[in-house]
């Protein structure tokens, strides 16, 4: 493993571009473009003010940078740096801005969800949709770029627009049985819309590309309900997370309930292995290591850690949620399917220091891990069955089948990695901090051993 | 009461006797009764007396007949016609009987009195227990009542519970229904909100586009081309017909693949469902066999079934596409192979349970047959025991008998002659043993010899060349006589003393305490690749971070589970735990050098041994150095661990120290 050079960035906009080849980080108003093999600064571009959001577009040849405070937008070209373009969204303000699939329009949404403005930049051409729903997630690009659904609120109904990003062709739009959608999600074929209501009402709608209900579920009334939705990346299994701290599994044919996954307080499952982070002072080092020590020079290092696998049965630290409080602490917010759908990591909000890792397919637990510190970011590697993790120290965590690691950052001062992001190759994560980043290489040749 | 008696068989007497003469005693002929009678009441009327002068004939036959009726056959006669007198004999006789009579009659009154007082004394006991069994049902009815009256409380408990559950259960509903109206009122005000929000909404719209202060542009030096290379096309119904089109493909295509799939699915369930089949049938077939004595009927029908099952499965593959044909067929056979099953399951179940009864009945019977088994075994045991008794004896007196001395003997031997082969054994085993070892001593003295000789012919030559030093070099001979000799023994720390004893005590040298003392020998006599092999093993622990922290700078890994193998890290401790003892060693020798060399700085700048010392430090260079801080730290650590075993630190007791001042050895 190894570790790049800390860089500096500004509220963690720093991204890959889509085909791995560049690094695009924003440091205030400048968006410097890197070359991600050798590290070197291949563009930089000033923009009018401190830039909020950034993206690559889909064919990696231009980035988008938002400013939302001033309502402006700065598109750069990387073939051409000459090449600029700004769309200013005047007084009406700007909440949220990204690109459509094709990459030559801009999709801005307005302060209030007043409306979203799709700007073309193949002819200038400006369009709008109206009546876009402020909610978790109401648009959503299906995974080959073709369709958009967009939630929108219409006389206190909701209702589901699905567009063609080709010519943003309205194809369906149809009312929803929800109370208050709170997102909805294209499944990774394209031909499935899942759509939830808000935490008040536990249901979760399945509609057909043309706009038929396929089904609905729900798995009981009156307390909080979904807190989290995910497809698996083959289309087979949607994973819902719910604030009584369960994860159900539908089939993707009959749409019913495969497996609930539970997260208990205490793990007896003997299948089980749960691995806890131990923290391992050099104060208290044996024998054994002292010679080790000298020859690494302990100096470096300040607190070390390291997995101990527990002997069941484990009792996970639950901080109980304040009651009186909205939007509590409690039930899964993360769900994460590996690449190749055959882990499913989860987070519960009151045990927020533990990751589960579920098998799916024995439909059992497979792994739990347990750290120190409250787990801030869970990432699957695009490629292979590996998720890294981090709990806002200066430590990236790795799990893998074979078994789990924890690696010291070694950069100066204080590096505490927030957030992370794989390379689309999987060889290499960037390590978001504060207001840096760093970059850490995989060892890529293992995976031939 | 006698009188009165006396009175009434007296006025009965004629009568009963009369009939007595009649019925009872047609024996008595000799009695004359017609005249006794009156000759009894003249005589004793007066008096009142039983028997009188006059009625002495009457009252021998009237006693007569009660003798008759009491059932004694003697009677009493008169001696004399006027019956004045009595026959004694007669007389005796009935009065003994009456006698013993009487005495009979006592003791069975007295046995009827004891029997009376035993039923006093039952009866008592009766009517005591009875009077206990009326206390107890008062008790137990008072507890009756008791428990009436808790069950009674229990009750009104119970009503006044389910009145609460019910009160509950309106709260319930009072309260659901509470929520359910703050729900709708809630979704109304939200609703109205919304409403008004909208309102906003369009309101704000219109005023921003009303007022066109800060127009929304976009600035675009040249606009692009299209992402696929193609131009935009003019929204037209053709365009949205196609986009229709479009959707419904993918639409299709995805229903497609899942068709597939599940077709996929179809055919492995088919196939699954076939093999499933065939086992079952493999099952069910060769038990039809071997029970068709019982099931004929059975097995012919369930044939049938099978037969049709076969002609199913034939036109199902034919039908195969036909989708709702085959399902029903497919449906039919397995509801047919299902009830096959389960019937056969069921007789499997009875034949299992009558099975179970046998055993559980066989189980009651071992019971018994186990008893009998172990009184048949103890009985042979006894027999057994017997028999030898008897052999013990036979043989005893035969001993006693025929006292011959060598049969005798001969029948001890018997006894031990197995043990004796076999200590005859061990015997000669035990001699090879020991003429090895006289071998391997007389090697071992040899050895000793020849090894002393060589020593004397060294300490000659190393004499004789002294001598030679000495004749040549400075005045300094003492001094640079003991430097040299220390020069001879650099390469050892124990050679003086050694070789001192060597020559002195050979033959000691093959004593255990000496060779155990010795330890450090064999790492000396492997010196060379021993010690490039230490330092390479005292690098190996570090080697790979070291190595790996040359070639890449910020390469740090704090930490690793070894994926759950334990078995893994107690081999690689283990095998550092091999390395470290190895160390130990390695280090040793190490820090013997070290010692010598510091004598060797001492010592006065002999040539030769400048040589040696020039030789050693070169062979010395040419070794992989390790730092001094890690090798300080693996000899103090090495110290810290040997110093128990250190004779310098804790001394050496004189009873195992070869090395104590010899009495004869005096060097001049």
């Amino acid at each position: 493993m190894n570790f790049s050079e800390v860089f500096k960035q500004s509220n963690h906009l720093c991204k890959v571009s889509p085909d791995g080849k560049y690094l695009a980080t924003c440091v205030q108003y400048r968006l410097v473009v890197r070359d991600l093999s050798t590290l070197q600064i291949l563009q930089l571009y000033t923009c009018l003010d401190q830039v909020s959001h950034m993206e690559w577009s889909s064919d990696s040849l231009f980035i988008l940078c938002a400013m939302y405070k001033r309502g402006l937008v700065q598109v750069w070209s990387l073939e051409q740096p000459d090449w600029h373009c700004k769309i200013d969204e005047g007084s009406i303000g700007l909440v949220s801005s990204r690109w459509s699939p094709d990459g030559r329009h801009i999709l801005n949404t307005t302060e209030f969800h007043l409306r979203i403005t799709v700007w073309s930049l193949c002819t200038k051409a400006v369009s709008y949709i109206k009546y876009p729903k402020a909610c978790q997630k109401g648009i959503d690009f299906s995974r080959d770029g073709c369709y958009m659904a967009l939630a929108e609120r219409r006389d206190c109904k909701d209702y589901v627009s699905i567009f063609v990003c080709d010519d943003w062709h309205l194809l369906r739009h149809f009312e929803t049985e929800t109370q208050d959608l709170a997102g909805l999600e294209w499944s990774p074929n394209g031909c499935v819309l899942a759509v939830w209501d808000s935490c008040l009402e536990y249901k979760v709608l399945l509609y057909s590309l043309d706009g038929r209900l396929l089904s609905t579920y729900c798995a009981y009334e009156w307390s909080l309900g979904v807190k989290s939705v995910s497809w698996s990346p083959s289309s087979q299994f949607l994973a819902i997370g719910s604030y009584d701290e369960k994860v159900r599994i539908l089939n993707n044919i009959t749409w019913k309930k495969i497996v609930q996954f539970e997260h208990p307080a205490t793990i007896d499952n003997t299948k089980a292995i749960v691995y806890k982070e131990v923290d391992r002072r050099p104060a208290v080092v044996s024998d054994e290591l002292s010679l080790h020590n000298i020859t690494m020079g302990s100096t470096l290092f300040s607190t070390q850690s390291k997995y101990e696998i527990c002997p069941l049965p484990v009792q996970i630290p639950v901080v109980k949620p304040e009651p009186d409080r909205a939007n509590p602490k409690i039930g899964v917010s993360v769900l994460a399917f590996s690449s190749d759908s055959r882990y499913l990591a989860t987070k519960n909000d009151n045990m927020a220091t533990a990751v589960w890792v579920w098998d799916m397919q024995k439909m059992s637990l497979d792994t739990v891990l347990e750290h120190t510190s409250a787990v801030r970011c869970v990432m699957w590697d695009p490629r292979r069955p590996r998720l890294a993790l981090c709990t806002g120290n200066s430590k990236l965590y790795l799990w893998s089948p074979g078994g789990c690691v924890s690696v010291q950052v070694p950069a100066e001062g204080s590096f505490q990695v927030q957030s992370l992001k794989w390379h689309c190759s999987g060889d290499s994560v960037i390590l978001l901090g504060k207001d840096q980043l760093c970059l850490c290489y995989m060892d890529t040749d293992y995976e031939e051993k | 009461m006698g009188e009165w008696r006396a009175t009434n068989a007296y006025m009965e007497g004629p009568d009963i006797s009369s009939i007595s003469h009649v019925t009872l005693s047609p024996s008595r002929h000799n009695h004359v009764p017609g005249y006794s009678l009156p000759l009894s009441r003249s005589s004793y009327s007066v008096i009142s007396a039983f028997c009188t002068e006059d009625n002495v004939p009457q009252s021998i036959s009237y006693l007569n007949q009660e003798l008759a009726v009491l059932g004694l056959s003697m009677c009493i006669e008169a001696s004399s016609a006027e019956g004045a007198s009595l026959k004694a004999v007669p007389v005796l006789n009935t009065m003994y009987e009456l006698l013993q009579i009487n005495k009979r009659n006592m003791c069975a009154l007295e046995e009827m009195e004891k029997e009376q007082l035993k039923k006093l004394s039952t009866l008592e006991h009766i009517q005591i227990s009875n009077s206990r069994l009326k206390d107890q049902l008062e008790l137990s009815m008072r507890e009756k009542s008791g428990l009436h009256e808790t069950e009674r409380q229990l009750q009104l408990k119970i009503k006044t519970l389910q009145s609460c559950l019910k009160t509950e259960k309106e709260e319930v509903q009072k309260l659901q229904s509470i929520i359910a109206s703050r729900a709708s009122q809630y979704s109304h005000d939200a609703k109205r909100k919304e409403r008004e929000a909208a309102k906003l909404k369009e309101r704000l719209s219109q005023l921003l586009v009303d007022r066109k202060e800060r127009k929304l542009a976009i600035d675009v030096l040249n606009s692009l081309g299209r992402s696929d290379g193609k131009r935009s096309m003019w929204k037209t119904a053709k365009l949205s017909a196609s986009h229709e089109s479009e959707m419904y493909k993918t639409l299709l295509g995805d229903y497609e693949t899942s068709r597939k799939a599940l077709i996929l699915e179809n055919a492995e369930l088919k196939k699954v469902l076939q093999q499933m089949k065939k086992e079952m049938m493999h099952i069910l077939a060769p038990r039809q066999q071997s029970t068709s004595g019982a099931t004929a009927a059975d097995d012919s029908q369930e044939q049938v079934e099978s037969d049709e099952e076969k002609a199913g499965n034939t036109s199902r593959e034919a039908f195969d596409h036909s989708c709702e044909l085959a399902r029903e067929q497919l449906l039919n056979s397995i509801r047919q192979q299902w009830r096959k099953l389960r019937n056969h399951v069921e007789k499997l179940d009875q034949v299992s349970q009558v099975h179970n009864q046998m055993e559980s009945n066989k189980e009651t019977i071992p019971l018994e047959t186990h008893e009998d088994e172990m009184e048949r075994m103890r009985q042979e045991v006894q027999q057994c025991r017997e028999f030898i008794h008897a052999q013990q004896q036979l043989l005893q007196q035969q001993l006693n008998t025929s006292f011959d001395d060598e049969t005798a003997a001969l029948l001890n031997d018997c006894y031990t002659l197995e043990e004796k082969e076999r200590l005859k054994e061990e015997w000669k085993l035990f001699e090879e043993q020991k003429k090895n070892f006289e071998k391997e001593r007389k090697n071992f003295t040899e050895a000793a010899i020849r090894l002393g000789r060589e020593k004397m012919s060294f300490e000659e030559d190393r004499a004789a060349w002294l001598k030679n030093h000495f004749l040549n070099a400075t005045p300094f001979a003492n001094r640079r006589r003991y430097s040299s000799s220390d020069g001879q023994s650099a390469l050892s720390v124990r050679s003086e003393p050694e070789v001192r004893m060597s020559s002195a005590k050979a033959k000691r040298s093959k004593s255990p305490t000496y060779t155990t003392f010795s330890t450090p020998k064999p790492s000396r006599s492997s010196p060379v690749p021993s010690t490039t092999e230490l330092y390479r093993t005292l690098r190996l622990l570090p080697d790979g971070s070291c190595s790996k922290h040359s070639n890449r700078g910020r390469w740090l890994e704090t930490s690793t589970v070894e994926e759950g193998h334990p078995q893994i890290k107690s081999n690689l401790q283990a095998r550092a735990e091999h390395r470290r003892r190895k160390n130990r060693y390695y280090r040793s020798a190490l820090g013997k050098r070290k010692r010598t060399n510091t004598q060797r700085m001492s010592s006065s700048s002999n040539l030769t041994t400048m040589k040696k010392a020039v030789q050693q430090l070169r062979f010395e260079a040419s070794i992989n150095r390790v730092k001094v801080s890690q090798a300080a730290v693996d000899l103090q650590q090495f110290c810290l661990q040997n110093a128990l075993q250190d004779p310098l630190l804790t001394g050496v007791s004189s009873s195992t120290n070869p090395f104590r001042p010899q009495k004869v050895c005096s060097f001049l």
